[in-house]
């Protein structure tokens, strides 16, 4: 692997240490911060997430969403988990007041009330083929996800999982990728998806 | 397709991995490191670690525990025992634990279910149930099933819910290390009542009971400790007899 440093972007929402433990275990050289400078200077950045909608907000007020768009659009190769994923969308029915970062088309939305929710567990993946962060993931892999509203299927998914209806499992256009499920807690599938970031072109 | 979730059980005692019988009679298996890992090699799609003597000097012990079981695991790590504040989560989820667990506490004091809800998310919440057969319905205990509070299972899982919680663990006191089935009638009382997944444990003894849990249960997900650890069923086996009976699975994995 080239040298590179990994960027999780800390705002204060949750817990971060699986996600930088799964890099650490692949011997990424990864750094959690708060401070948007260290997000300029990285290579790659990862913005994980769960919880509420509105925690996002926090990227507004301290630096940290201009630094990691300005990352992204100069293609550095950006990975959402999470509510970090639906972020890319133009927002969520969670947190209407927040403004996503719009890459993608379409909101978050509530699961039907037909399925229980929240989506909690592990569900299997419909890979389209071609998908740069699936590579080598083999057809209808299970992924553990933790999540009450899902972002709609759209030409940038790559894969989708279903609950009631289908939704969006991985997202992928160019240098941004974004999965609903946590790669960090999907045993040796989320591993080898977290790798195959770690290997994407700088 | 959403899969039912087989969760392997470390009950902790200074250190070890223990599990007794109906709360009593420890025996003595083995490394919570070693014993996480190798439910995870075997098809565990989560593992619960439980302090079953959770003591104040014993905390350190626990949470080097934590970290050396978390450190390579890589499916969901929920840890229980001894969470009496908010401050106590906090160390548990510093030391690699993806969600906490709490009892007796969260009986206590309702809005502690709320306060680490709203610091690491509902999804990092379990609460967790012990539950009993009484002539009114099931009531909860508390201090490791110790203490009867007078109130019901039913309307204790709703409350936990609304208060933030993103799971419910619901033990049978009655069933726990008999072997002789889950109750699946506490399970679908409690399941019925919640939106929020509901995890049965006490009383696996064999695949037909997770194939009954999980159909007339209507669990989410099924937890079981002593069954795994001494050899007397393997989870692929589980896992291949759970999908011949049309129970939705992570398998293989």
């Amino acid at each position: 692997m080239i040298a590179q440093t990994i960027a999780i972007v800390d705002y204060g929402a949750g817990n971060l240490n699986s996600v930088k433990k799964a890099f650490d275990y692949l011997g990424a050289e990864v750094v959690v911060t708060t401070q948007p400078e260290i997000v300029a200077s990285a290579d790659k950045i990862v913005l994980p997430g769960v919880g509420h909608f509105s925690a996002l907000g926090a990227l507004d007020n301290t630096g940290l969403r201009d630094a990691v768009l300005q990352g992204a659009s100069a293609g550095k190769p950006f990975l959402g988990i999470c509510l970090g994923m639906q972020w890319l969308f133009e927002g969520s029915d969670e947190a209407p007041e927040f403004a996503g970062a719009g890459i993608f088309a379409g909101r978050c939305r509530p699961f039907p009330s037909s399925v229980k929710s929240p989506h909690v567990g592990w569900n299997s993946l419909a890979i389209r083929e071609g998908s740069r962060l699936l590579r080598n993931v083999t057809p209808d892999s299970f992924v553990y996800y933790t999540h009450s509203f899902q972002a709609p299927v759209v030409a940038a998914t790559t894969a989708a999982s279903e609950h009631g209806m289908q939704f969006s499992a991985v997202v992928e256009q160019g240098n941004i990728f974004g999965v609903q499920f946590h790669p960090e807690k999907s045993w040796n599938v989320g591993l080898l998806i977290l790798k195959n970031f770690c290997e994407a072109d700088l | 397709m959403l899969t039912k979730r087989i969760i392997a059980c470390l009950d902790v005692d200074n250190g070890r991995v223990v599990k007794g019988v109906q709360f009593v009679n420890l025996r003595d298996a083995g490394d919570p490191a070693e014993c996480a890992a190798a439910h995870a090699r075997d098809g565990a799609d989560e593992i619960v670690l439980l302090d079953i003597t959770a003591t104040s000097d014993k905390r350190q012990t626990m949470l080097d525990v934590v970290f050396r079981t978390a450190r390579c695991l890589f499916i969901p790590f929920t840890v229980g025992g001894g969470i009496r504040e908010l401050s106590d989560a906090e160390a548990v989820f510093e030391a690699g634990a993806d969600k906490i667990a709490i009892n007796s506490a969260a009986v206590k004091d309702s809005t502690l279910i709320g306060k680490i809800a709203a610091r690491f998310g509902s999804q990092a919440v379990v609460v967790s149930i012990d539950a009993r057969r009484v002539s009114s319905g099931f009531e909860v205990f508390v201090a490791g099933g110790r203490i009867p509070t007078g109130r019901d299972a039913l309307l204790w899982a709703r409350e936990a819910a609304a208060c933030g919680a993103g799971e419910i663990l619901l033990t049978s006191m009655d069933r726990d290390g008999t072997k002789a089935g889950f109750d699946c009638e506490l399970t679908q009382l409690v399941a019925d009542a919640v939106s929020i997944p509901v995890i049965a444990s006490g009383g696996a003894g064999s695949a037909q009971d997770f194939i009954e849990v999980f159909q007339s249960g209507r669990a989410d997900a099924a937890l079981a400790a002593s069954i795994f650890h001494f050899g007397l069923e393997n989870i692929g086996q589980l896992k291949r007899e759970l999908q011949a009976a049309n129970v939705p699975v992570r398998w293989p994995c």
